[in-house]
């Protein structure tokens, strides 16, 4: 593969560092390019937020933006929360899986399967969610209920099943291939020599996972994590059609909550006046609770660099 | 169930446990006299014992509180988990317990992965294969299609007319202008994170804004290219309501895929090992040569990967797509000219807005036959990934 | 190895599918029986080819956006058979469901050459759209009728009577049994079950909720304290979903139900009649159309707008209050004479008798009265290009 024809040193020299300084140039302007989208898109936002941020409260659709925006921040929150707390255990067991447990055979279509579900467009599974979900977890919810009813969480069950809980769990099928695939490739990538290593010096298998794989993976797998909360977060069409939205309440049986894009979605296309611009802003807000989120994500992944290959 | 197996577990695993734990692998060869092999292993029909036994006990349960098939799998699943590892932890030692309790934990959520993966294939197969195997459902478009056909279909007196024609094309292409915008960026974006940065200041800004990119909810990428391209537009004085075509969506949709694509090509550069840049370096390579050559080949398969996995992320996308390139029910190859369809919204139109609003199956199962092609098409899509990232991945690679 | 042989194997043959499938030829009425290929501007049906001759024919794109109500009509008007094709074959008409107000938005920006909206141009909008309609703003003209529906589930009973204060107390949740005596009593002889009441309602900003709303509002202000609004109020819990189709398909799945939706869609769910007056009305396209022609106009700066105020308190004997009118807006003035052809095509064809007959025929919605029809091919035939 690497057929490099040796150049004479002399000669190489110009053309190389003429080549070089290109392609790093170029690098560079990719770089600044997508700053420049982004800048483009935050100007985007708080140009049309900015009448909502201060106009006077009589003409907003809570008593101030503040309260208005509020509720549908936590909602957000909890809806991602929720599908992470389902979704990361399942998709990096499933990830190792398809790297180290799983004979070869089986783990090439896994993978392939796995990596296509990612593909299914969220508004399908809305409709899943919508059609075929919701009225399935009805009776579990009224179980849940009647058992662990003195959970505040679990209280008066909805009777179409569309509820925050379910919107969780969609999010979390839909983020669950996205953790799974990236993950997947980082343990893939884990040195051979770490994990014969680590069997030959008489570790089980799962000491080798542990020992060899979980510490070399921890960034990319965090950064997988990020990508699903991302995809959680901003998650748009299912959420919509999947959630009796209304206010925010902590019994994930019930109706209600709603999270930002789903309301940006509902209510965008009847939206005029300064409900447009409020609704702009509550993508704002959504902006600004994934700048704090990525901030302690990447706090966190900086604090496991000396792991990764490069550099 | 746990509370039920902790004293069992207290009385008997200790002192077992603490003669395994120590340095005991000769002791239990002797006493059993199987192979030395073999010696200390448990029998290889454990398993389906265990299993049996945990099905029985979790049969058992639901009799008591009311018997139904999911719960009777669940516990018996659960019942498993334990069984093995009190069994393994009894009969063998404590580390091997540990490593077939995480085996049986990782398969098991595979399996709990499959459970709701199946039931979305399943639906969206079951419901549209009905679709896509309509005569003409690929080769229609929607043109002259009303109510008046959809209920002569739900009422059996006609074929289900219509399909996806139009939308298939709009989606092929804006999905394509937008690969062919991200992807360079992205790569290129995510090389210089990996090779150029050093690490400084403007790479870790990339980098974290690049991850708060990925938090744009879609619709606001979708309002943002549309007024982004409506300011272009009246730069060049176009008439308003002129940037209504596929271009718009194609970049609303790059605005979605930029991030997603250096996010997992830049995972994926990094884990190129060091040694293979060092080699190359030390054979005189110049820096962009050996990026070029033996880090992206290196990488390639991941990246492959990860680029459709970008592509598949925003093919699927709905709302960017309805607030930048109209609705229209004719075909259309114009990227830069007129309304274009998509796939998506396709989907998204026919289940909300039914064609006949009295007779909303033959929409549904429009709907439905579009999301099927929709995966089908990611699928291809895939297979060619595949194929590409090994046509250019290095002979030997690892595994 | 092997499998993924197999698996491009596969693809092989499943791109070859696809293929075949594609091969099969359109379906598309009017294309595939003409022969003709599926060019953009359509060539029409032969079958309108008699009413053709009588107007002056025109050609281009008219290009509209709004209300998603109207999407199934529009299918129709532009689509059909016997719509604008079968008078005006080289006439395109694009139509995007963004939503009334998106709809409103984009006619202010001179995106598109009318709107469709379920609620008319407030005095802020007509101000703001003069930059593109000239001095004399806009005009409002119905064209879709669509009475709503208060529809419920519940097995054993199809048949409910009910009166504004009790639909308002339904949907605050301050009935929450079907067999309250409030409900009893307004049905005699119908045996109510004790279950529960699910009251169903548009988790999106619409202008089915605006008009139902508006409806609990004037007719029942004792029970309903909220303003009318597009937006369900956000203080009052309760399911919601999505879109017509949405509300309708979680109330069909639900037992005990209730919920209120275009009746042309609510299909599958029983409707309940209506207290007006003394008698109960059941909703019907044409008890909806009698209430329209019965309302006042609304005081408007331009002097060709249509736009309507159902007078929920003193609908006529045999009327259906619970209507949404939904209207396309036109420009009083275009800048050239071709768009200006286009659009009074256009709209005096929807609204006229045909127009409305055949989204009746194709959707099910109410067609206006003929006086209304009359004075709407008036009000278009002012449109003229800007001075």
């Amino acid at each position: 593969m690497t057929t490099v024809t040796a150049p004479s040193p002399l000669t190489a020299g110009e053309k190389g560092r003429a080549g070089d300084k290109f392609f790093s140039g170029l690098t560079f302007a990719a770089g600044a390019l997508i700053l420049v989208v982004l800048l483009f898109v935050t100007l985007f936002l708080v140009v049309n937020a900015y009448p909502a941020l201060v106009a006077s409260p009589a003409e907003l659709t809570g008593e101030s933006f503040f309260s208005y925006v509020w509720p549908l921040v936590l909602g957000t929150l909890l809806a991602a929360g929720l599908a992470l707390l389902f979704a990361t255990p399942v998709a990096i067991g499933v990830a190792l899986f398809i790297s180290h447990v799983a004979p070869r055979k089986l783990a090439k279509p896994v993978g392939y399967v796995i990596d296509l579900l990612a593909a299914i467009p969220s508004v399908v599974y809305g409709a899943w969610g919508m059609l075929f979900l919701a009225p399935l977890l009805v009776p579990i919810y009224d179980w849940l209920h009647t058992y662990l009813g003195w959970i505040p969480l679990f209280g008066d069950p909805s009777a179409t099943g569309r509820t925050i809980l379910t919107a969780s769990i969609v999010l979390a099928v839909m983020v669950l291939p996205i953790i799974t695939a990236l993950s997947r490739e980082i343990f893939v990538q884990t040195p051979k020599l770490h994990e014969e290593a680590a069997l030959a010096l008489g570790a089980t298998r799962w000491e080798m996972i542990k020992m060899a794989v979980l510490p070399f993976a921890r960034p990319g797998v965090i950064s997988a994590i990020m990508l699903g909360l991302g995809r959680a977060l901003g998650e748009t069409m299912a959420v919509a059609l999947v959630l009796s939205s209304g206010a925010l309440g902590w019994n994930l049986l019930s109706e209600g909550n709603n999270t930002i894009p789903a309301e940006i979605a509902a209510n965008f296309p009847e939206a005029s006046g300064l409900r447009y611009n409020e609704l702009i802003a509550a993508g704002l807000a959504l902006f600004v609770i994934t700048l704090v989120v990525n901030l302690a994500a990447r706090w966190i992944v900086n604090r496991h660099k000396e792991f990764s290959g490069a550099n | 169930m746990t509370t039920q197996k902790t004293p069992l577990e207290d009385s008997v695993s200790q002192p077992i446990a603490a003669t395994a734990s120590g340095d005991a692998p000769a002791g239990p060869e002797r006493r059993h006299g199987r192979s030395r092999l073999t010696a200390g292993q448990l029998p290889k029909w454990t398993p389906y014992a265990v299993g049996a036994g945990a099905l029985v006990l979790s049969a058992a349960i639901m009799a008591l509180i009311g018997f139904n098939v999911a719960g009777w799998v669940i516990i018996g699943a659960i019942a498993y988990v334990v069984g093995m590892y009190v069994v393994t932890l009894v009969k063998e030692n404590r580390r091997k317990a540990t490593d077939g309790l995480w085996r049986n934990l990782i398969i098991g959520a595979f399996l709990i992965a499959l459970v709701p993966l199946i039931s979305v294939m399943w639906t969206v197969i079951a419901n549209g294969w009905q679709g896509i195997t309509q005569p003409g459902f690929f080769a229609s478009d929607m043109q002259g299609i009303t109510g008046k056909y959809d209920r002569a279909a739900e009422a059996g007196t006609g074929p289900i007319l219509g399909g996806i024609a139009h939308a298939l094309v709009g989606t092929l292409l804006i999905t394509a202008a937008a690969t062919i915008i991200s992807v360079p960026i992205g790569l290129l974006a995510s090389i210089y994170l990996v090779e150029y940065s050093n690490d400084n200041v403007f790479s870790k800004v990339i980098r974290f804004f690049v991850d708060v990119m990925t938090g744009i909810p879609s619709i606001v990428a979708g309002l943002f290219a549309a007024g982004f391209m409506l300011a272009v537009f009246k730069l060049f004085g176009a008439q308003p309501g002129a940037q209504t075509i596929g271009l718009s969506a194609a970049i609303a949709l790059s605005v979605i895929m930029i991030p997603i694509v250096v996010r997992s090509t830049e995972e994926m550069l990094r884990v190129v090992p060091n040694e293979l840049r060092e080699a190359s370096a030390a054979l005189g390579v110049r820096k962009w040569r050996t990026t070029l050559k033996v880090v992206l080949p290196t990488a390639i398969s991941g990246i492959a990967s990860g680029v459709t996995l970008a592509i598949a992320r925003v093919v699927g996308e709905t709302a960017p797509i309805l607030v930048t390139a109209g609705f229209t029910v004719a075909t259309n190859w114009n990227l830069v000219k007129d309304w274009m369809m998509a796939l998506p919204v396709y989907i998204y139109y026919q289940l909300t807005t039914p064609t006949a609003p009295q007779a909303p199956e033959p929409s549904m199962i429009r709907a439905w036959g579009g999301a099927l092609v929709l995966i089908i098409l990611v699928m291809l899509l895939n297979l060619l990934a595949r194929a590409v990232a090994k046509w250019l991945a290095p002979k030997t690679a690892g595994r | 190895m092997k499998l993924t042989r197999i698996g491009q194997a596969a693809a092989v043959l499943s791109i070859a599918a696809l293929g075949l499938t594609a091969c099969g030829g359109s379906n598309n009425p009017g294309t595939s029986s003409s022969g003709a290929g599926t060019s953009g501007s359509g060539s029409g049906s032969a079958s309108g080819s008699a009413s053709a001759s009588d107007a002056p024919q025109v050609t281009g794109t008219l290009t509209g956006s709004g209300a998603s109500s109207q999407q199934s009509a529009m299918a129709a008007w532009a689509e059909g058979a016997d719509g604008i094709k079968s008078v005006q074959s080289g006439l395109k008409v694009q139509y995007s469901p963004d939503g009334s107000g998106a709809g409103v938005k984009k006619l202010i920006a001179g995106q598109v050459q009318f709107a469709g909206s379920d609620a008319a141009l407030d005095a802020d909008e007509q101000k703001q759209v003069q930059t593109f309609c000239g001095p004399e703003g806009a005009m409002n003209i119905p064209v879709y009728i669509a009475p709503i529906a208060v529809s419920f589930k519940l097995s054993g009973v199809d048949k409910l009577n009910l009166d504004a204060s009790t639909v308002a107390k339904i949907f605050s949740n301050k009935i929450t049994k079907w067999n309250d005596p409030a409900i009893a009593a307004l049905n005699e002889g119908v045996t109510l079950p004790d279950a529960k009441i699910t009251p169903i309602h548009r988790a999106d900003e619409s202008g089915t909720t605006d008009n139902f709303t508006e409806y609990l509002h004037s007719a029942a202000a004792s029970d309903w304290s909220w303003d009318p609004a597009k937006a369900w109020p956000s203080d009052l819990a309760g399911e919601s979903a999505a879109k017509t189709s949405g509300v309708v398909g979680l109330a069909a799945q639900t037992e005990g139900s209730i919920t209120y939706a275009d009746l042309a869609a609510a299909t599958n769910l029983s409707h309940a009649s209506i207290k007006v007056g003394e008698e109960y009305v059941v909703p019907t396209e044409e008890a909806a159309a009698k209430i329209v022609e019965a309302s006042k106009r609304v005081e408007s700066t331009n002097k060709n707008d249509m736009a309507v105020e159902i007078d929920y308190s003193n609908a006529p004997a045999g009327s259906y209050p619970v209507t949404m009118v939904s209207y396309q807006i036109f420009c009083q003035t275009y800048k050239d004479q071709n768009t200006v052809d286009m659009v009074k095509a256009w709209g005096t064809f929807v609204s006229s008798q045909a127009g409305q007959t055949a989204a009746q025929d194709e959707v099910g919605s109410a067609p206006l009265a003929a006086s209304i029809s009359d004075e709407a091919a008036k009000a278009i035939a002012t449109i003229t290009v800007a001075k």
